[in-house]
Formats: structure tokens, C-alpha cells, sequence
């Protein structure tokens, strides 16, 4: 198991450098200068402006300045915001606990509605229940994030007054009433998201039930006369959630596509907005480091998937 | 591994088992019909999917033709009914500076579906070009071309379209013009992200069509491997590809949209259904009508296409996919 992970893990690192270098590259190959404004600014000589190209080094050639840019990565150097006068680590550690917590509670609400409901509609698949469950299994992923989050404030903030649309991170009150506020201002959040992801799930998860009910095996289990819920939940179930795993794994980056959305309408103060944030006031450094930390939480979610799928399917071995 | 199932629940049951993984659209034909009446035939059973077709094909005549009978311009301003509710004059309302409403939404109609089918074609086409050569070569080409695609799916991908909006918008607005650079770039940027799920199914389609007895008969005959490409296995693996392609434009659309209401879409004078909807939320409490029409527009059109899609997956692809 241990050097399943480490292996596992070495080939994480492959990719990691493989979107490192896209990354980079589309900021080189982006038009524009940092000394842009210096360019303009006629009190700045030419040569003192040459003079501090060369002092960072953006006469070098790409790979020279990629290898520098990556070593600096590694050492934790990831540079300074332009805006907020912070290093981008400190700044960025600050937001990811918001972010995690609000993407892990709506894949859990994903994952509560997905399993059960995609289970029950592929024990009887074309009764009602199934019918009605996959209509609004479509209607829930057609309805795109941004769209579900304005109507959910119409309703609950604005019509009925229950929750609060903005989301504050300096609450004063303490103990169970701190809990109690922040529960509820992430009520709205984690709804949009987790049904959103919830409705395509379940639509995976039905899909792979009927894939394997079907098989021989399950007959003859149905054949040694054991119970229907005994034949779903241990026999089907466990290998039905094979490829389900794999989808998921693949869907996270759309999952932090629609967390940047969401954080974006309830002012939510994750790493989703600080991108927005500093690409609305073309703060690099700081849009760098976000695209690099979700490429790397995609890159975590994705091996926590393969050794899940390891988990699964004994028949995958840890070698 | 298929059975008697389709692939959607909101299909009705149908009668004869689909005979699984044949990789052809059309594997037993009606007495007569050609593959297409025989897809159209399986397609009708699909309740959802006709009414969709039906519902979307209004959509799209209402956002071709509507501004020209809705003769509104989207620029006219009228302070006297700002951010009135839905009326005679105006019957979805207007916007904070008294524009109509519906001018705006049939407008923006027509650059979201353009942005959706354009980026759905550059995915199709980039898919079904990276998919075929993996397929057709093995080896190292395909080892690369497949560690190309894994990359790709593992790029967060909002977050580099809108880095790549954030760096690239400026010079491709001063190459074709506002309107046309920002469609251009959207439309690349989408598509551009959008091409691995069907270079996978293409690569996959050849992998097994490759191997059948027709091809091999052409091989046999002389065949060249482009000639064996064009005539023999890309025409046979394009049923996933349609729904696939189908279900982008939704996809796009989606993209579109969200790119916009976070600002970073079209240039404001530009009314997709994305930027009015950005324009439309600080005004959520005043003016809901205002947010809710658009929105309605982007959902109504995303579920139609979506069911589309699921018709089209009973009629063209027999294979049960997700």
C-alpha cells in the first residue's frame, strides 16, 4: 500500500510540472509587460527601465526564467500581491480553509442525494419514482450555478428573510451561536453546488447500477434467495461505484469552476474570489498562484480518487 | 455489458434489444430505411427529446427572427420606465436605464448560441483530429496524445479561461475589432477546453472499428490508411461524436454565460444572457424580472439541448454510455 501511494504519488509529479509549464507558457506567450507602466511614465529614464528588466531577468530566454519561476515556486517564494501589499502564500492560506470547507460539505450533500436516490432509481428503473428523479436530475444540471444562486437569494433572502446572501467571515458571536451563523450563511452556498453535482451524480451512479445488475453474479445471488437489500447494497453497490469514482475524480474541475461561481455571488471570501479579485484588478502574482493551488487540489482529489478505486476493487492491486 | 436498457430512464422501453458495443449507428436496418429514418424512428420514441427539438427549435427561430418583428432597439434608453415589471410596452420589463428587456434577451440569444455552436464545432473538429490520430497510430504517438488529453482534463479549467481572457483580450480586440476579438477568443478558449471527452470517444471508436472485418476488408483491397480513415472508420464513429457535440453546446453555452456574469465575458454593451444576468443582481430585490428572464433563456435552452442530446444518444449511439 505505502509504495503503491509513493508511486502514485511520483506520478502526480509528471503532471503537476506538465501544468506548471502551461501555465507559464500562457503567461509568456500573453502580450503585455510588467514595466508597461514604467514604459509610459516619461519621468523613468530608458535605461533605468532596461537596467531593471535585466536586474529580474525578463531578458532571458523562456526556459531560463521558467526553471527560476519553478524554483521559486518550490521554496515557498511565491511572490507579493500588487493589491493587497501581502506575500501570495499568506494570502492564499487564508482563503483555502473557506473554499475546502464549502466545497467538502456540498460533495458530501452531492454524494447524500446521489447515492440513495441514483440506487432507487435503478432498482426500479422506469417506475415513477425513476422517471420523476431523472427528469429533475436533468432540470438540476441544466440549471447553471450562477443562475440557481440568484434565485436561491430571491427567494430565501429576499422574499423570505431566512438566511443572509452575504457571506461574513468576521462574526463576533461565540460558541454555538458562531456556529449557528455560520452554518446558516452557508446553507445557500453549499445547496447550489452540492445539488448541482448531486443531480449529475446520480444520473453516473444509476447508470452504473444498471451496468452491473444485470451481470450473472447478481443473479445468482438472487438466486441463493438473498434479500433484494442485501443483493443492492453489498453486492451491486460496491461495484457499481467503480467508474462512478473515476467520474467524480474527473468532474473536480468543474466542481472548483462552479465553487469560484459561487463564492463570486455570496461573497464568499475563498481562493474563488481572490481570482476573480485579482484578475478584475490585473494583480499576476496572485492569479498565478490561485490557477497553480487549484491545479494542484485537482491533482490531490484525483489520487485521493485512484487509491479509493483501490479501496473498491480488490482486484486492482497495490503493487 | 448492454442490455435491453437505454441509456435514459425518460425513454420509453424499447421493444428489441439493442445489440451492445457493434460501434455502427444503425446495426439492424428496417426493411427500407436508410440509417438516418431508422435514428429518426428510435429518436421519436424519446417523449422528452421531440418536445425539446420542438421547444428549442422555437427558441432558436424566436432569436433568429424575433428582431425582426420585435423591432426594439437594445440601446434605447427611457428613464420614464425604469426598471419597470413586465407590461404591454415591454412585456418582460426593462433594465436599470429603461431598455427593453426582450430587445436584450433575443440579442443575446443570438451570440449565445452562435459562441455554443461555433466553440462545439472547434471542440469537435480538435477532438475528432486528436482522437483519430491516436487511434489510427499506436505507440508513442498515442501515448503522448493520451498524455496530452489527461493533462487537459486535469487543468482546472474556469480558472484558465479566465486567465486567458484576463491576458489575451486586449490584443485580439485591437486584431478583429471589440465584438468579433471577444468572440473569437471566447469561442477558442471554450472549444480549446472542451475537445478531450471526444478525442477519448474517437480514439476509442477506432480502437474497436480498426480490428472489424469491414475495415480489414478494405485494408485487403489496398487500401491507404487515409482512404481507410475517411471512407470506412470515421464515418461509422460519429454517432457518440453528435451527442457528444450536442451535449457541448450546451456546455458552451454554460461556459459562455458564466464567464460573462463574472464579468469577464462580452464588453458590457454587448447583451449576452450571461452579462445581463451580471448586470441584473444587484437589482435582485427591485427588479427580479429583470435577472429571471435570461436566466429562464440559459436554463430553458441548456435542458432542451441536454434532452436532445439524450434522444440523439438512443438514436445514433447503441453502446450504453453515460
Amino acid at each position: 500500500m505505502g509504495s503503491y501511494v509513493l508511486r502514485r504519488l511520483l506520478i502526480a509529479v509528471p503532471s503537476l510540472l506538465g501544468i506548471s509549464v502551461v501555465l507559464f507558457t500562457v503567461l509568456a506567450l500573453a502580450p503585455g509587460d510588467p514595466f508597461e507602466e514604467l514604459a509610459l511614465n516619461p519621468n523613468v529614464p530608458a535605461e533605468v527601465r532596461d537596467q531593471l528588466r535585466k536586474s529580474f531577468g525578463l531578458d532571458d530566454p523562456v526556459w531560463q526564467r521558467y526553471f527560476r519561476w519553478l524554483a521559486a515556486m518550490l521554496q515557498g517564494n511565491w511572490g507579493y500581491s500588487f493589491i493587497s501589499r501581502v506575500d501570495v502564500d499568506t494570502l492564499i492560506l487564508q482563503r483555502v480553509p473557506v473554499t475546502l470547507a464549502i466545497i467538502g460539505a456540498s460533495q458530501v450533500l452531492a454524494l447524500a442525494i446521489a447515492l440513495p436516490v441514483g440506487i432507487l432509481s435503478a432498482a426500479r428503473p422506469y417506475s415513477w419514482f425513476d422517471r420523476i428523479a431523472s427528469t429533475l436530475a436533468f432540470v438540476g444540471f441544466s440549471l447553471p450555478t450562477f443562475f440557481t444562486g440568484l434565485l436561491l437569494i430571491l427567494l430565501f433572502s429576499i422574499t423570505l428573510d431566512w438566511l443572509p446572501f452575504v457571506y461574513r467571515a468576521d462574526i463576533s458571536a461565540t460558541g454555538w451561536q458562531w456556529w449557528w451563523e455560520h452554518i446558516r450563511q452557508a446553507i445557500m452556498p453549499v445547496a447550489v453546488l452540492g445539488l448541482f453535482q448531486g443531480a449529475s451524480w446520480m444520473r453516473y451512479v444509476r447508470s452504473a447500477m444498471l451496468d452491473v445488475i444485470r451481470l450473472d453474479y447478481v443473479t445468482t445471488a438472487r438466486s441463493k434467495g438473498l434479500a433484494e437489500r442485501v443483493i443492492l447494497l453489498k453486492h451491486v453497490v460496491r461495484n457499481a461505484l467503480i467508474p462512478v469514482v473515476t467520474l467524480v475524480a474527473l468532474q473536480l474541475p468543474a466542481v472548483f469552476g462552479g465553487a469560484i461561481v459561487t463564492e463570486q455571488i455570496f461573497r464568499i471570501p475563498g481562493i474563488g474570489s481572490l481570482l476573480i479579485d485579482a484578475i478584475l484588478r490585473n494583480d499576476t502574482p496572485v492569479v498565478m498562484a490561485v490557477t497553480f493551488v487549484f491545479s494542484c487540489l485537482v491533482i490531490v482529489f484525483n489520487l485521493i480518487a485512484d487509491l479509493l478505486y483501490g479501496w473498491l476493487d480488490p482486484r486492482i492491486t497495490y503493487r | 455489458m448492454a442490455g435491453s436498457i437505454p441509456a435514459s430512464p425518460t425513454a420509453e422501453r424499447s421493444g428489441s434489444a439493442q445489440p451492445g458495443g457493434s460501434g455502427q449507428p444503425a446495426p439492424r436496418r428496417a426493411a427500407g430505411g436508410s440509417p438516418w429514418a431508422e435514428a429518426w424512428r428510435r429518436f421519436r420514441r424519446h417523449k422528452m427529446a421531440l418536445f425539446s427539438l420542438v421547444l428549442l427549435g422555437l427558441m432558436v427561430a424566436a432569436v433568429v427572427f424575433g428582431p425582426l418583428v420585435w423591432r426594439h432597439s437594445i440601446e434605447e434608453i427611457d428613464f420614464t420606465a425604469r426598471l419597470a415589471g413586465p407590461s404591454l410596452a415591454h412585456p418582460l420589463g426593462t433594465d436599470d436605464l429603461g431598455r427593453d428587456i426582450l430587445a436584450r434577451v433575443l440579442y443575446g440569444g443570438r451570440i449565445s448560441l452562435a459562441v455554443g455552436l461555433a466553440a462545439m464545432l472547434m471542440a469537435i473538429v480538435v477532438g475528432v483530429l486528436i482522437g483519430a490520430i491516436a487511434g489510427i497510430s499506436r505507440g508513442a504517438v498515442d501515448t503522448a496524445l493520451m498524455w496530452l488529453t489527461d493533462l487537459f482534463l486535469s487543468l482546472p479549467q474556469l480558472p484558465l479561461l479566465l486567465i486567458l481572457i484576463y491576458l489575451f483580450r486586449d490584443s485580439l480586440k485591437g486584431m478583429f475589432g471589440v465584438e468579433l476579438g471577444t468572440f473569437v477568443l471566447i469561442v477558442a478558449v471554450i472549444g480549446g477546453f472542451r475537445w478531450m471527452p471526444v478525442a477519448r470517444l474517437v480514439r476509442a471508436q477506432f480502437f474497436s472499428l480498426r480490428e472489424k472485418e469491414f475495415v480489414e476488408a478494405a485494408r485487403a483491397l489496398g487500401a491507404t490508411v487515409p482512404r481507410q480513415v475517411m471512407r470506412h472508420i470515421l464515418p461509422n464513429s460519429l454517432g457518440p461524436v453528435i451527442v457528444a457535440g450536442t451535449i457541448d453546446v450546451a456546455a458552451a453555452i454554460i461556459a459562455e454565460s458564466t464567464l460573462s456574469f463574472l464579468g469577464l465575458g462580452f464588453p458590457p454593451d454587448i447583451p449576452t444572457w450571461g452579462r445581463i444576468l451580471f448586470d441584473a443582481k444587484d437589482y435582485l430585490d427591485i427588479a427580479p424580472h429583470w435577472a429571471l428572464f435570461p436566466g429562464l433563456a440559459i436554463f430553458l435552452t441548456v435542458l432542451t439541448i441536454n434532452f436532445v442530446g439524450d434522444g440523439l444518444r438512443d438514436a445514433l449511439d447503441p453502446r450504453k454510455v453515460m
